[in-house]
């Protein structure tokens, strides 16, 4: 459980554009180690898909840019390899699911070929095999009469169903990081349940470490080992999942979690939003970013980017509020006003 | 499927059965007479005529008795060839023709899938906007301007192809070249801007994220992919080799049916105007119909049993 798998450190990545680089991701850093679940929320924009998809080097790489800090999956730079090995390594040891089950499978394509492809592609299997292979997956996924299955066409599925056998494709080489990128938002809600159970029963059986990538913090409280919680392209808080939940330290964890209905509560009170709009990638400066919305803002938060306040548990915080320097920073949190 | 394709059949008829009526009206409007110099023929001689080939009668008699004979297969005489079946001439026209534009499909088809392929793979390089530039040139300058120039340069002034006439393989050459420039262009176009399409789709990332190697992304998911929709280009296509034809085929002197069209319209040949009319509608309406039954081979959902998918 405490091994380290994957790395990133410092990762900066940034998108060309006609006026210029625009910084999506600006400074993640987090470790995975094997077996857990790692959850990374936040709103839309605010890097999390970017994250992922640099880990895969899936980016275009005509319009997308690393431009700092690194990946390391089992002590090698993924940055530093070559395309080639890059290439060996998608699908067979970093896996990915996507976020609609819809687009996400190539529809003129039987679902067994889809799955068997990836399988001859990483491993030397006879066709006989990989079919065996995929069958196996499809059945493990739960899918009903996965024999006639194989010869279908993903129109032939039900979203759920694609959902399953992209989770398949993505598993069938026993891979040890999986990242999902919201598997379940394009999906109903009892289906979102079914294939939630679906990946943690997986993850028991093949000890895969998964990167989850969501905004819905009910996903989070069911799979997340530990959470990440991303804001305008930077890891403002992360932790054990009963720390970000029951202990959240940033001003916006804490408005997440205040503006999620709760099913215990009494309903006359309204949800409380978080005032303003995500910030602006482009004009974003120094400072911290969540400075404009946030409601305990001081004057530093506007010229300084607040530093990583680590905790002996490992819970980080990146928040002026936290840190030492700013003399009774905590009452204010605590009682919401200053002492 | 059956009763799909017994439906489609039913419309196929319908069209061409209204092309025919269509045709037949129109040509009646035509100014003059099938006959060279009427004015010189005496009445008597003139009602010969006429009644030997049946345009004493009413028009309304005429088309019945037109599409009676139609229906038995039997497309008449000819007015200008004493004694020869419009069948015949058809028959006896369609090789050449046939053959330059198929010929000219297969260079079209060759040529543009590998321009439109390599511009979408090198997009928005100098590659791409070279070959996006020739296939709007290639569209937009009609056929016989491109024969005329494949006449002067490659056959005038170079000398590697003779410039007309029909005289074995190397006569077919010019002609089937200027006629595939269009369809070059318009498969180019096409399948460069349907790639583009399906290279930006989730599948594909799907794809690159299994691990697949780039080249294995591009022919089995990328091309796969954006080659089904361009099937559905053959039809027009076809059509534009066919209407390209009536005048290559004047230019480069070919005895074709594209010939024999434009010669029987000069004369007013009627029935044979009518026997080619008719042919080539029903190549076309065949040729669409074809396409689509193609096109639910190729792309598994689409199917026409009326099953829900």
């Amino acid at each position: 459980m405490s091994e380290t798998i994957l790395t990133v450190d410092n990762l900066h990545v940034a998108f060309k554009t006609q006026t210029g680089k625009l910084t999506a991701v600006r400074g993640v850093s987090f470790d995975l180690k094997k077996g857990e679940t790692l959850a990374i929320v936040g709103e839309s924009g605010s890097g999390k898909s970017v994250t992922a998809k640099s880990i895969m080097q899936l980016l275009p790489a005509a319009t997308t840019e690393v431009t700092k800090g690194d990946i390391v999956y089992n002590g090698k730079s993924l940055l530093k390899m070559s395309k080639r090995q890059v290439t060996d390594l998608r699908g067979s040891e970093i896996s990915m699911v996507f976020q609609d089950p819809m687009t996400s499978l190539n529809p003129t394509m039987k679902v067994g070929k889809q799955i068997m492809e990836g399988v001859q592609r990483h491993e030397q299997l006879t066709k006989a095999q990989a079919r065996n292979r995929a069958l196996e997956m499809l059945k493990l996924v739960g899918i009903p009469q996965a024999e006639n299955r194989l010869d279908n066409y993903p129109h032939q599925f039900s979203g759920g169903m694609r959902q399953r056998v992209v989770i398949a494709l993505a598993l069938a080489c026993n891979p040890k990081v999986l990242i999902a990128d919201e598997p379940t938002t394009a999906l109903d809600v009892t289906i979102q349940a079914q294939i939630l159970d679906l990946m943690k029963d997986l993850q028991k059986k093949t000890e895969t470490a998964i990167i989850l990538i969501t905004h819905d913090l009910g996903v989070v409280a069911n799979m997340a080992d530990r959470v990440a919680v991303m804001y305008g392209g930077k890891i403002v808080e992360q932790g054990t999942l009963d720390e970000i939940f029951y202990n959240p330290q940033h001003p916006y964890t804490l408005g997440l979690l205040q503006s999620m209905p709760k099913l215990n509560e009494d309903r006359s009170q309204p949800l409380l939003p978080i005032a303003g709009s995500p910030p602006n990638l482009a004009t974003l400066g120094e400072g911290c970013a969540f400075a404009a919305r946030c409601p305990h803002t001081m004057a530093v938060c506007h010229t300084y980017t607040p530093r990583d306040t680590v905790t002996e548990t490992g819970h980080s915080v990146a928040c002026w509020l936290q840190d030492d320097r700013v003399a009774g920073s905590r009452d204010l949190v605590e009682t919401g006003s200053p002492s | 499927m059956k009763r799909y394709l017994l439906q489609r059949i039913g419309f196929m008829l319908i069209t061409l059965f209204i092309i025919v009526t269509a045709t037949f009206f129109l040509m009646q409007l035509l100014p003059g007479t099938p006959f060279t110099n009427p004015e010189k023929l005496t009445d008597s001689q003139l009602a010969i005529l006429n009644a030997k080939y049946g345009l004493d009668q009413p028009v309304a008699i005429q088309y019945i008795q037109y599409i009676g004979n139609l229906v038995q297969g039997d497309l008449g005489y000819s007015f200008q060839h004493e004694g020869r079946t419009v069948t015949s001439m058809i028959s006896d026209r369609i090789g050449p023709s046939a053959f330059i534009g198929l010929q000219a499909l297969v260079i079209g088809a060759i040529i543009g899938l590998v321009l439109g392929i390599v511009s979408a793979l090198k997009h928005n390089s100098l590659l791409d906007y070279g070959s996006v530039t020739l296939a709007v040139l290639g569209m937009s300058i009609p056929s016989f301007v491109f024969a005329a120039l494949l006449q002067y340069y490659v056959g005038v002034k170079l000398e590697w192809l003779p410039v007309a006439l029909w005289e074995g393989y190397s006569s077919t050459l010019l002609p089937s070249i200027a006629l595939s420039v269009t369809v070059t262009a318009t498969v180019a176009r096409f399948i460069r801007s349907e790639m583009l399409e399906v290279i930006g789709q989730d599948y594909i990332i799907t794809a690159r994220a299994k691990g697949l190697k780039e080249n294995q992304v591009i022919v089995k998911h990328v091309i796969r992919n954006a080659l089904i929709p361009v099937v559905t280009m053959l039809g027009p296509l076809a059509v534009s080799i066919m209407t390209g034809t009536l005048v290559i085929e004047k230019i480069f002197a070919v005895p074709g049916l594209g010939e024999q069209f434009t010669l029987s319209i000069l004369v007013l040949d009627y029935s044979v105007i009518m026997g080619i009319t008719i042919f080539y509608s029903a190549l076309f309406i065949f040729v669409v119909f074809v396409v689509d039954i193609i096109y639910s081979f190729l792309d598994p959902r689409i199917n026409y049993k009326g099953e829900s998918a």
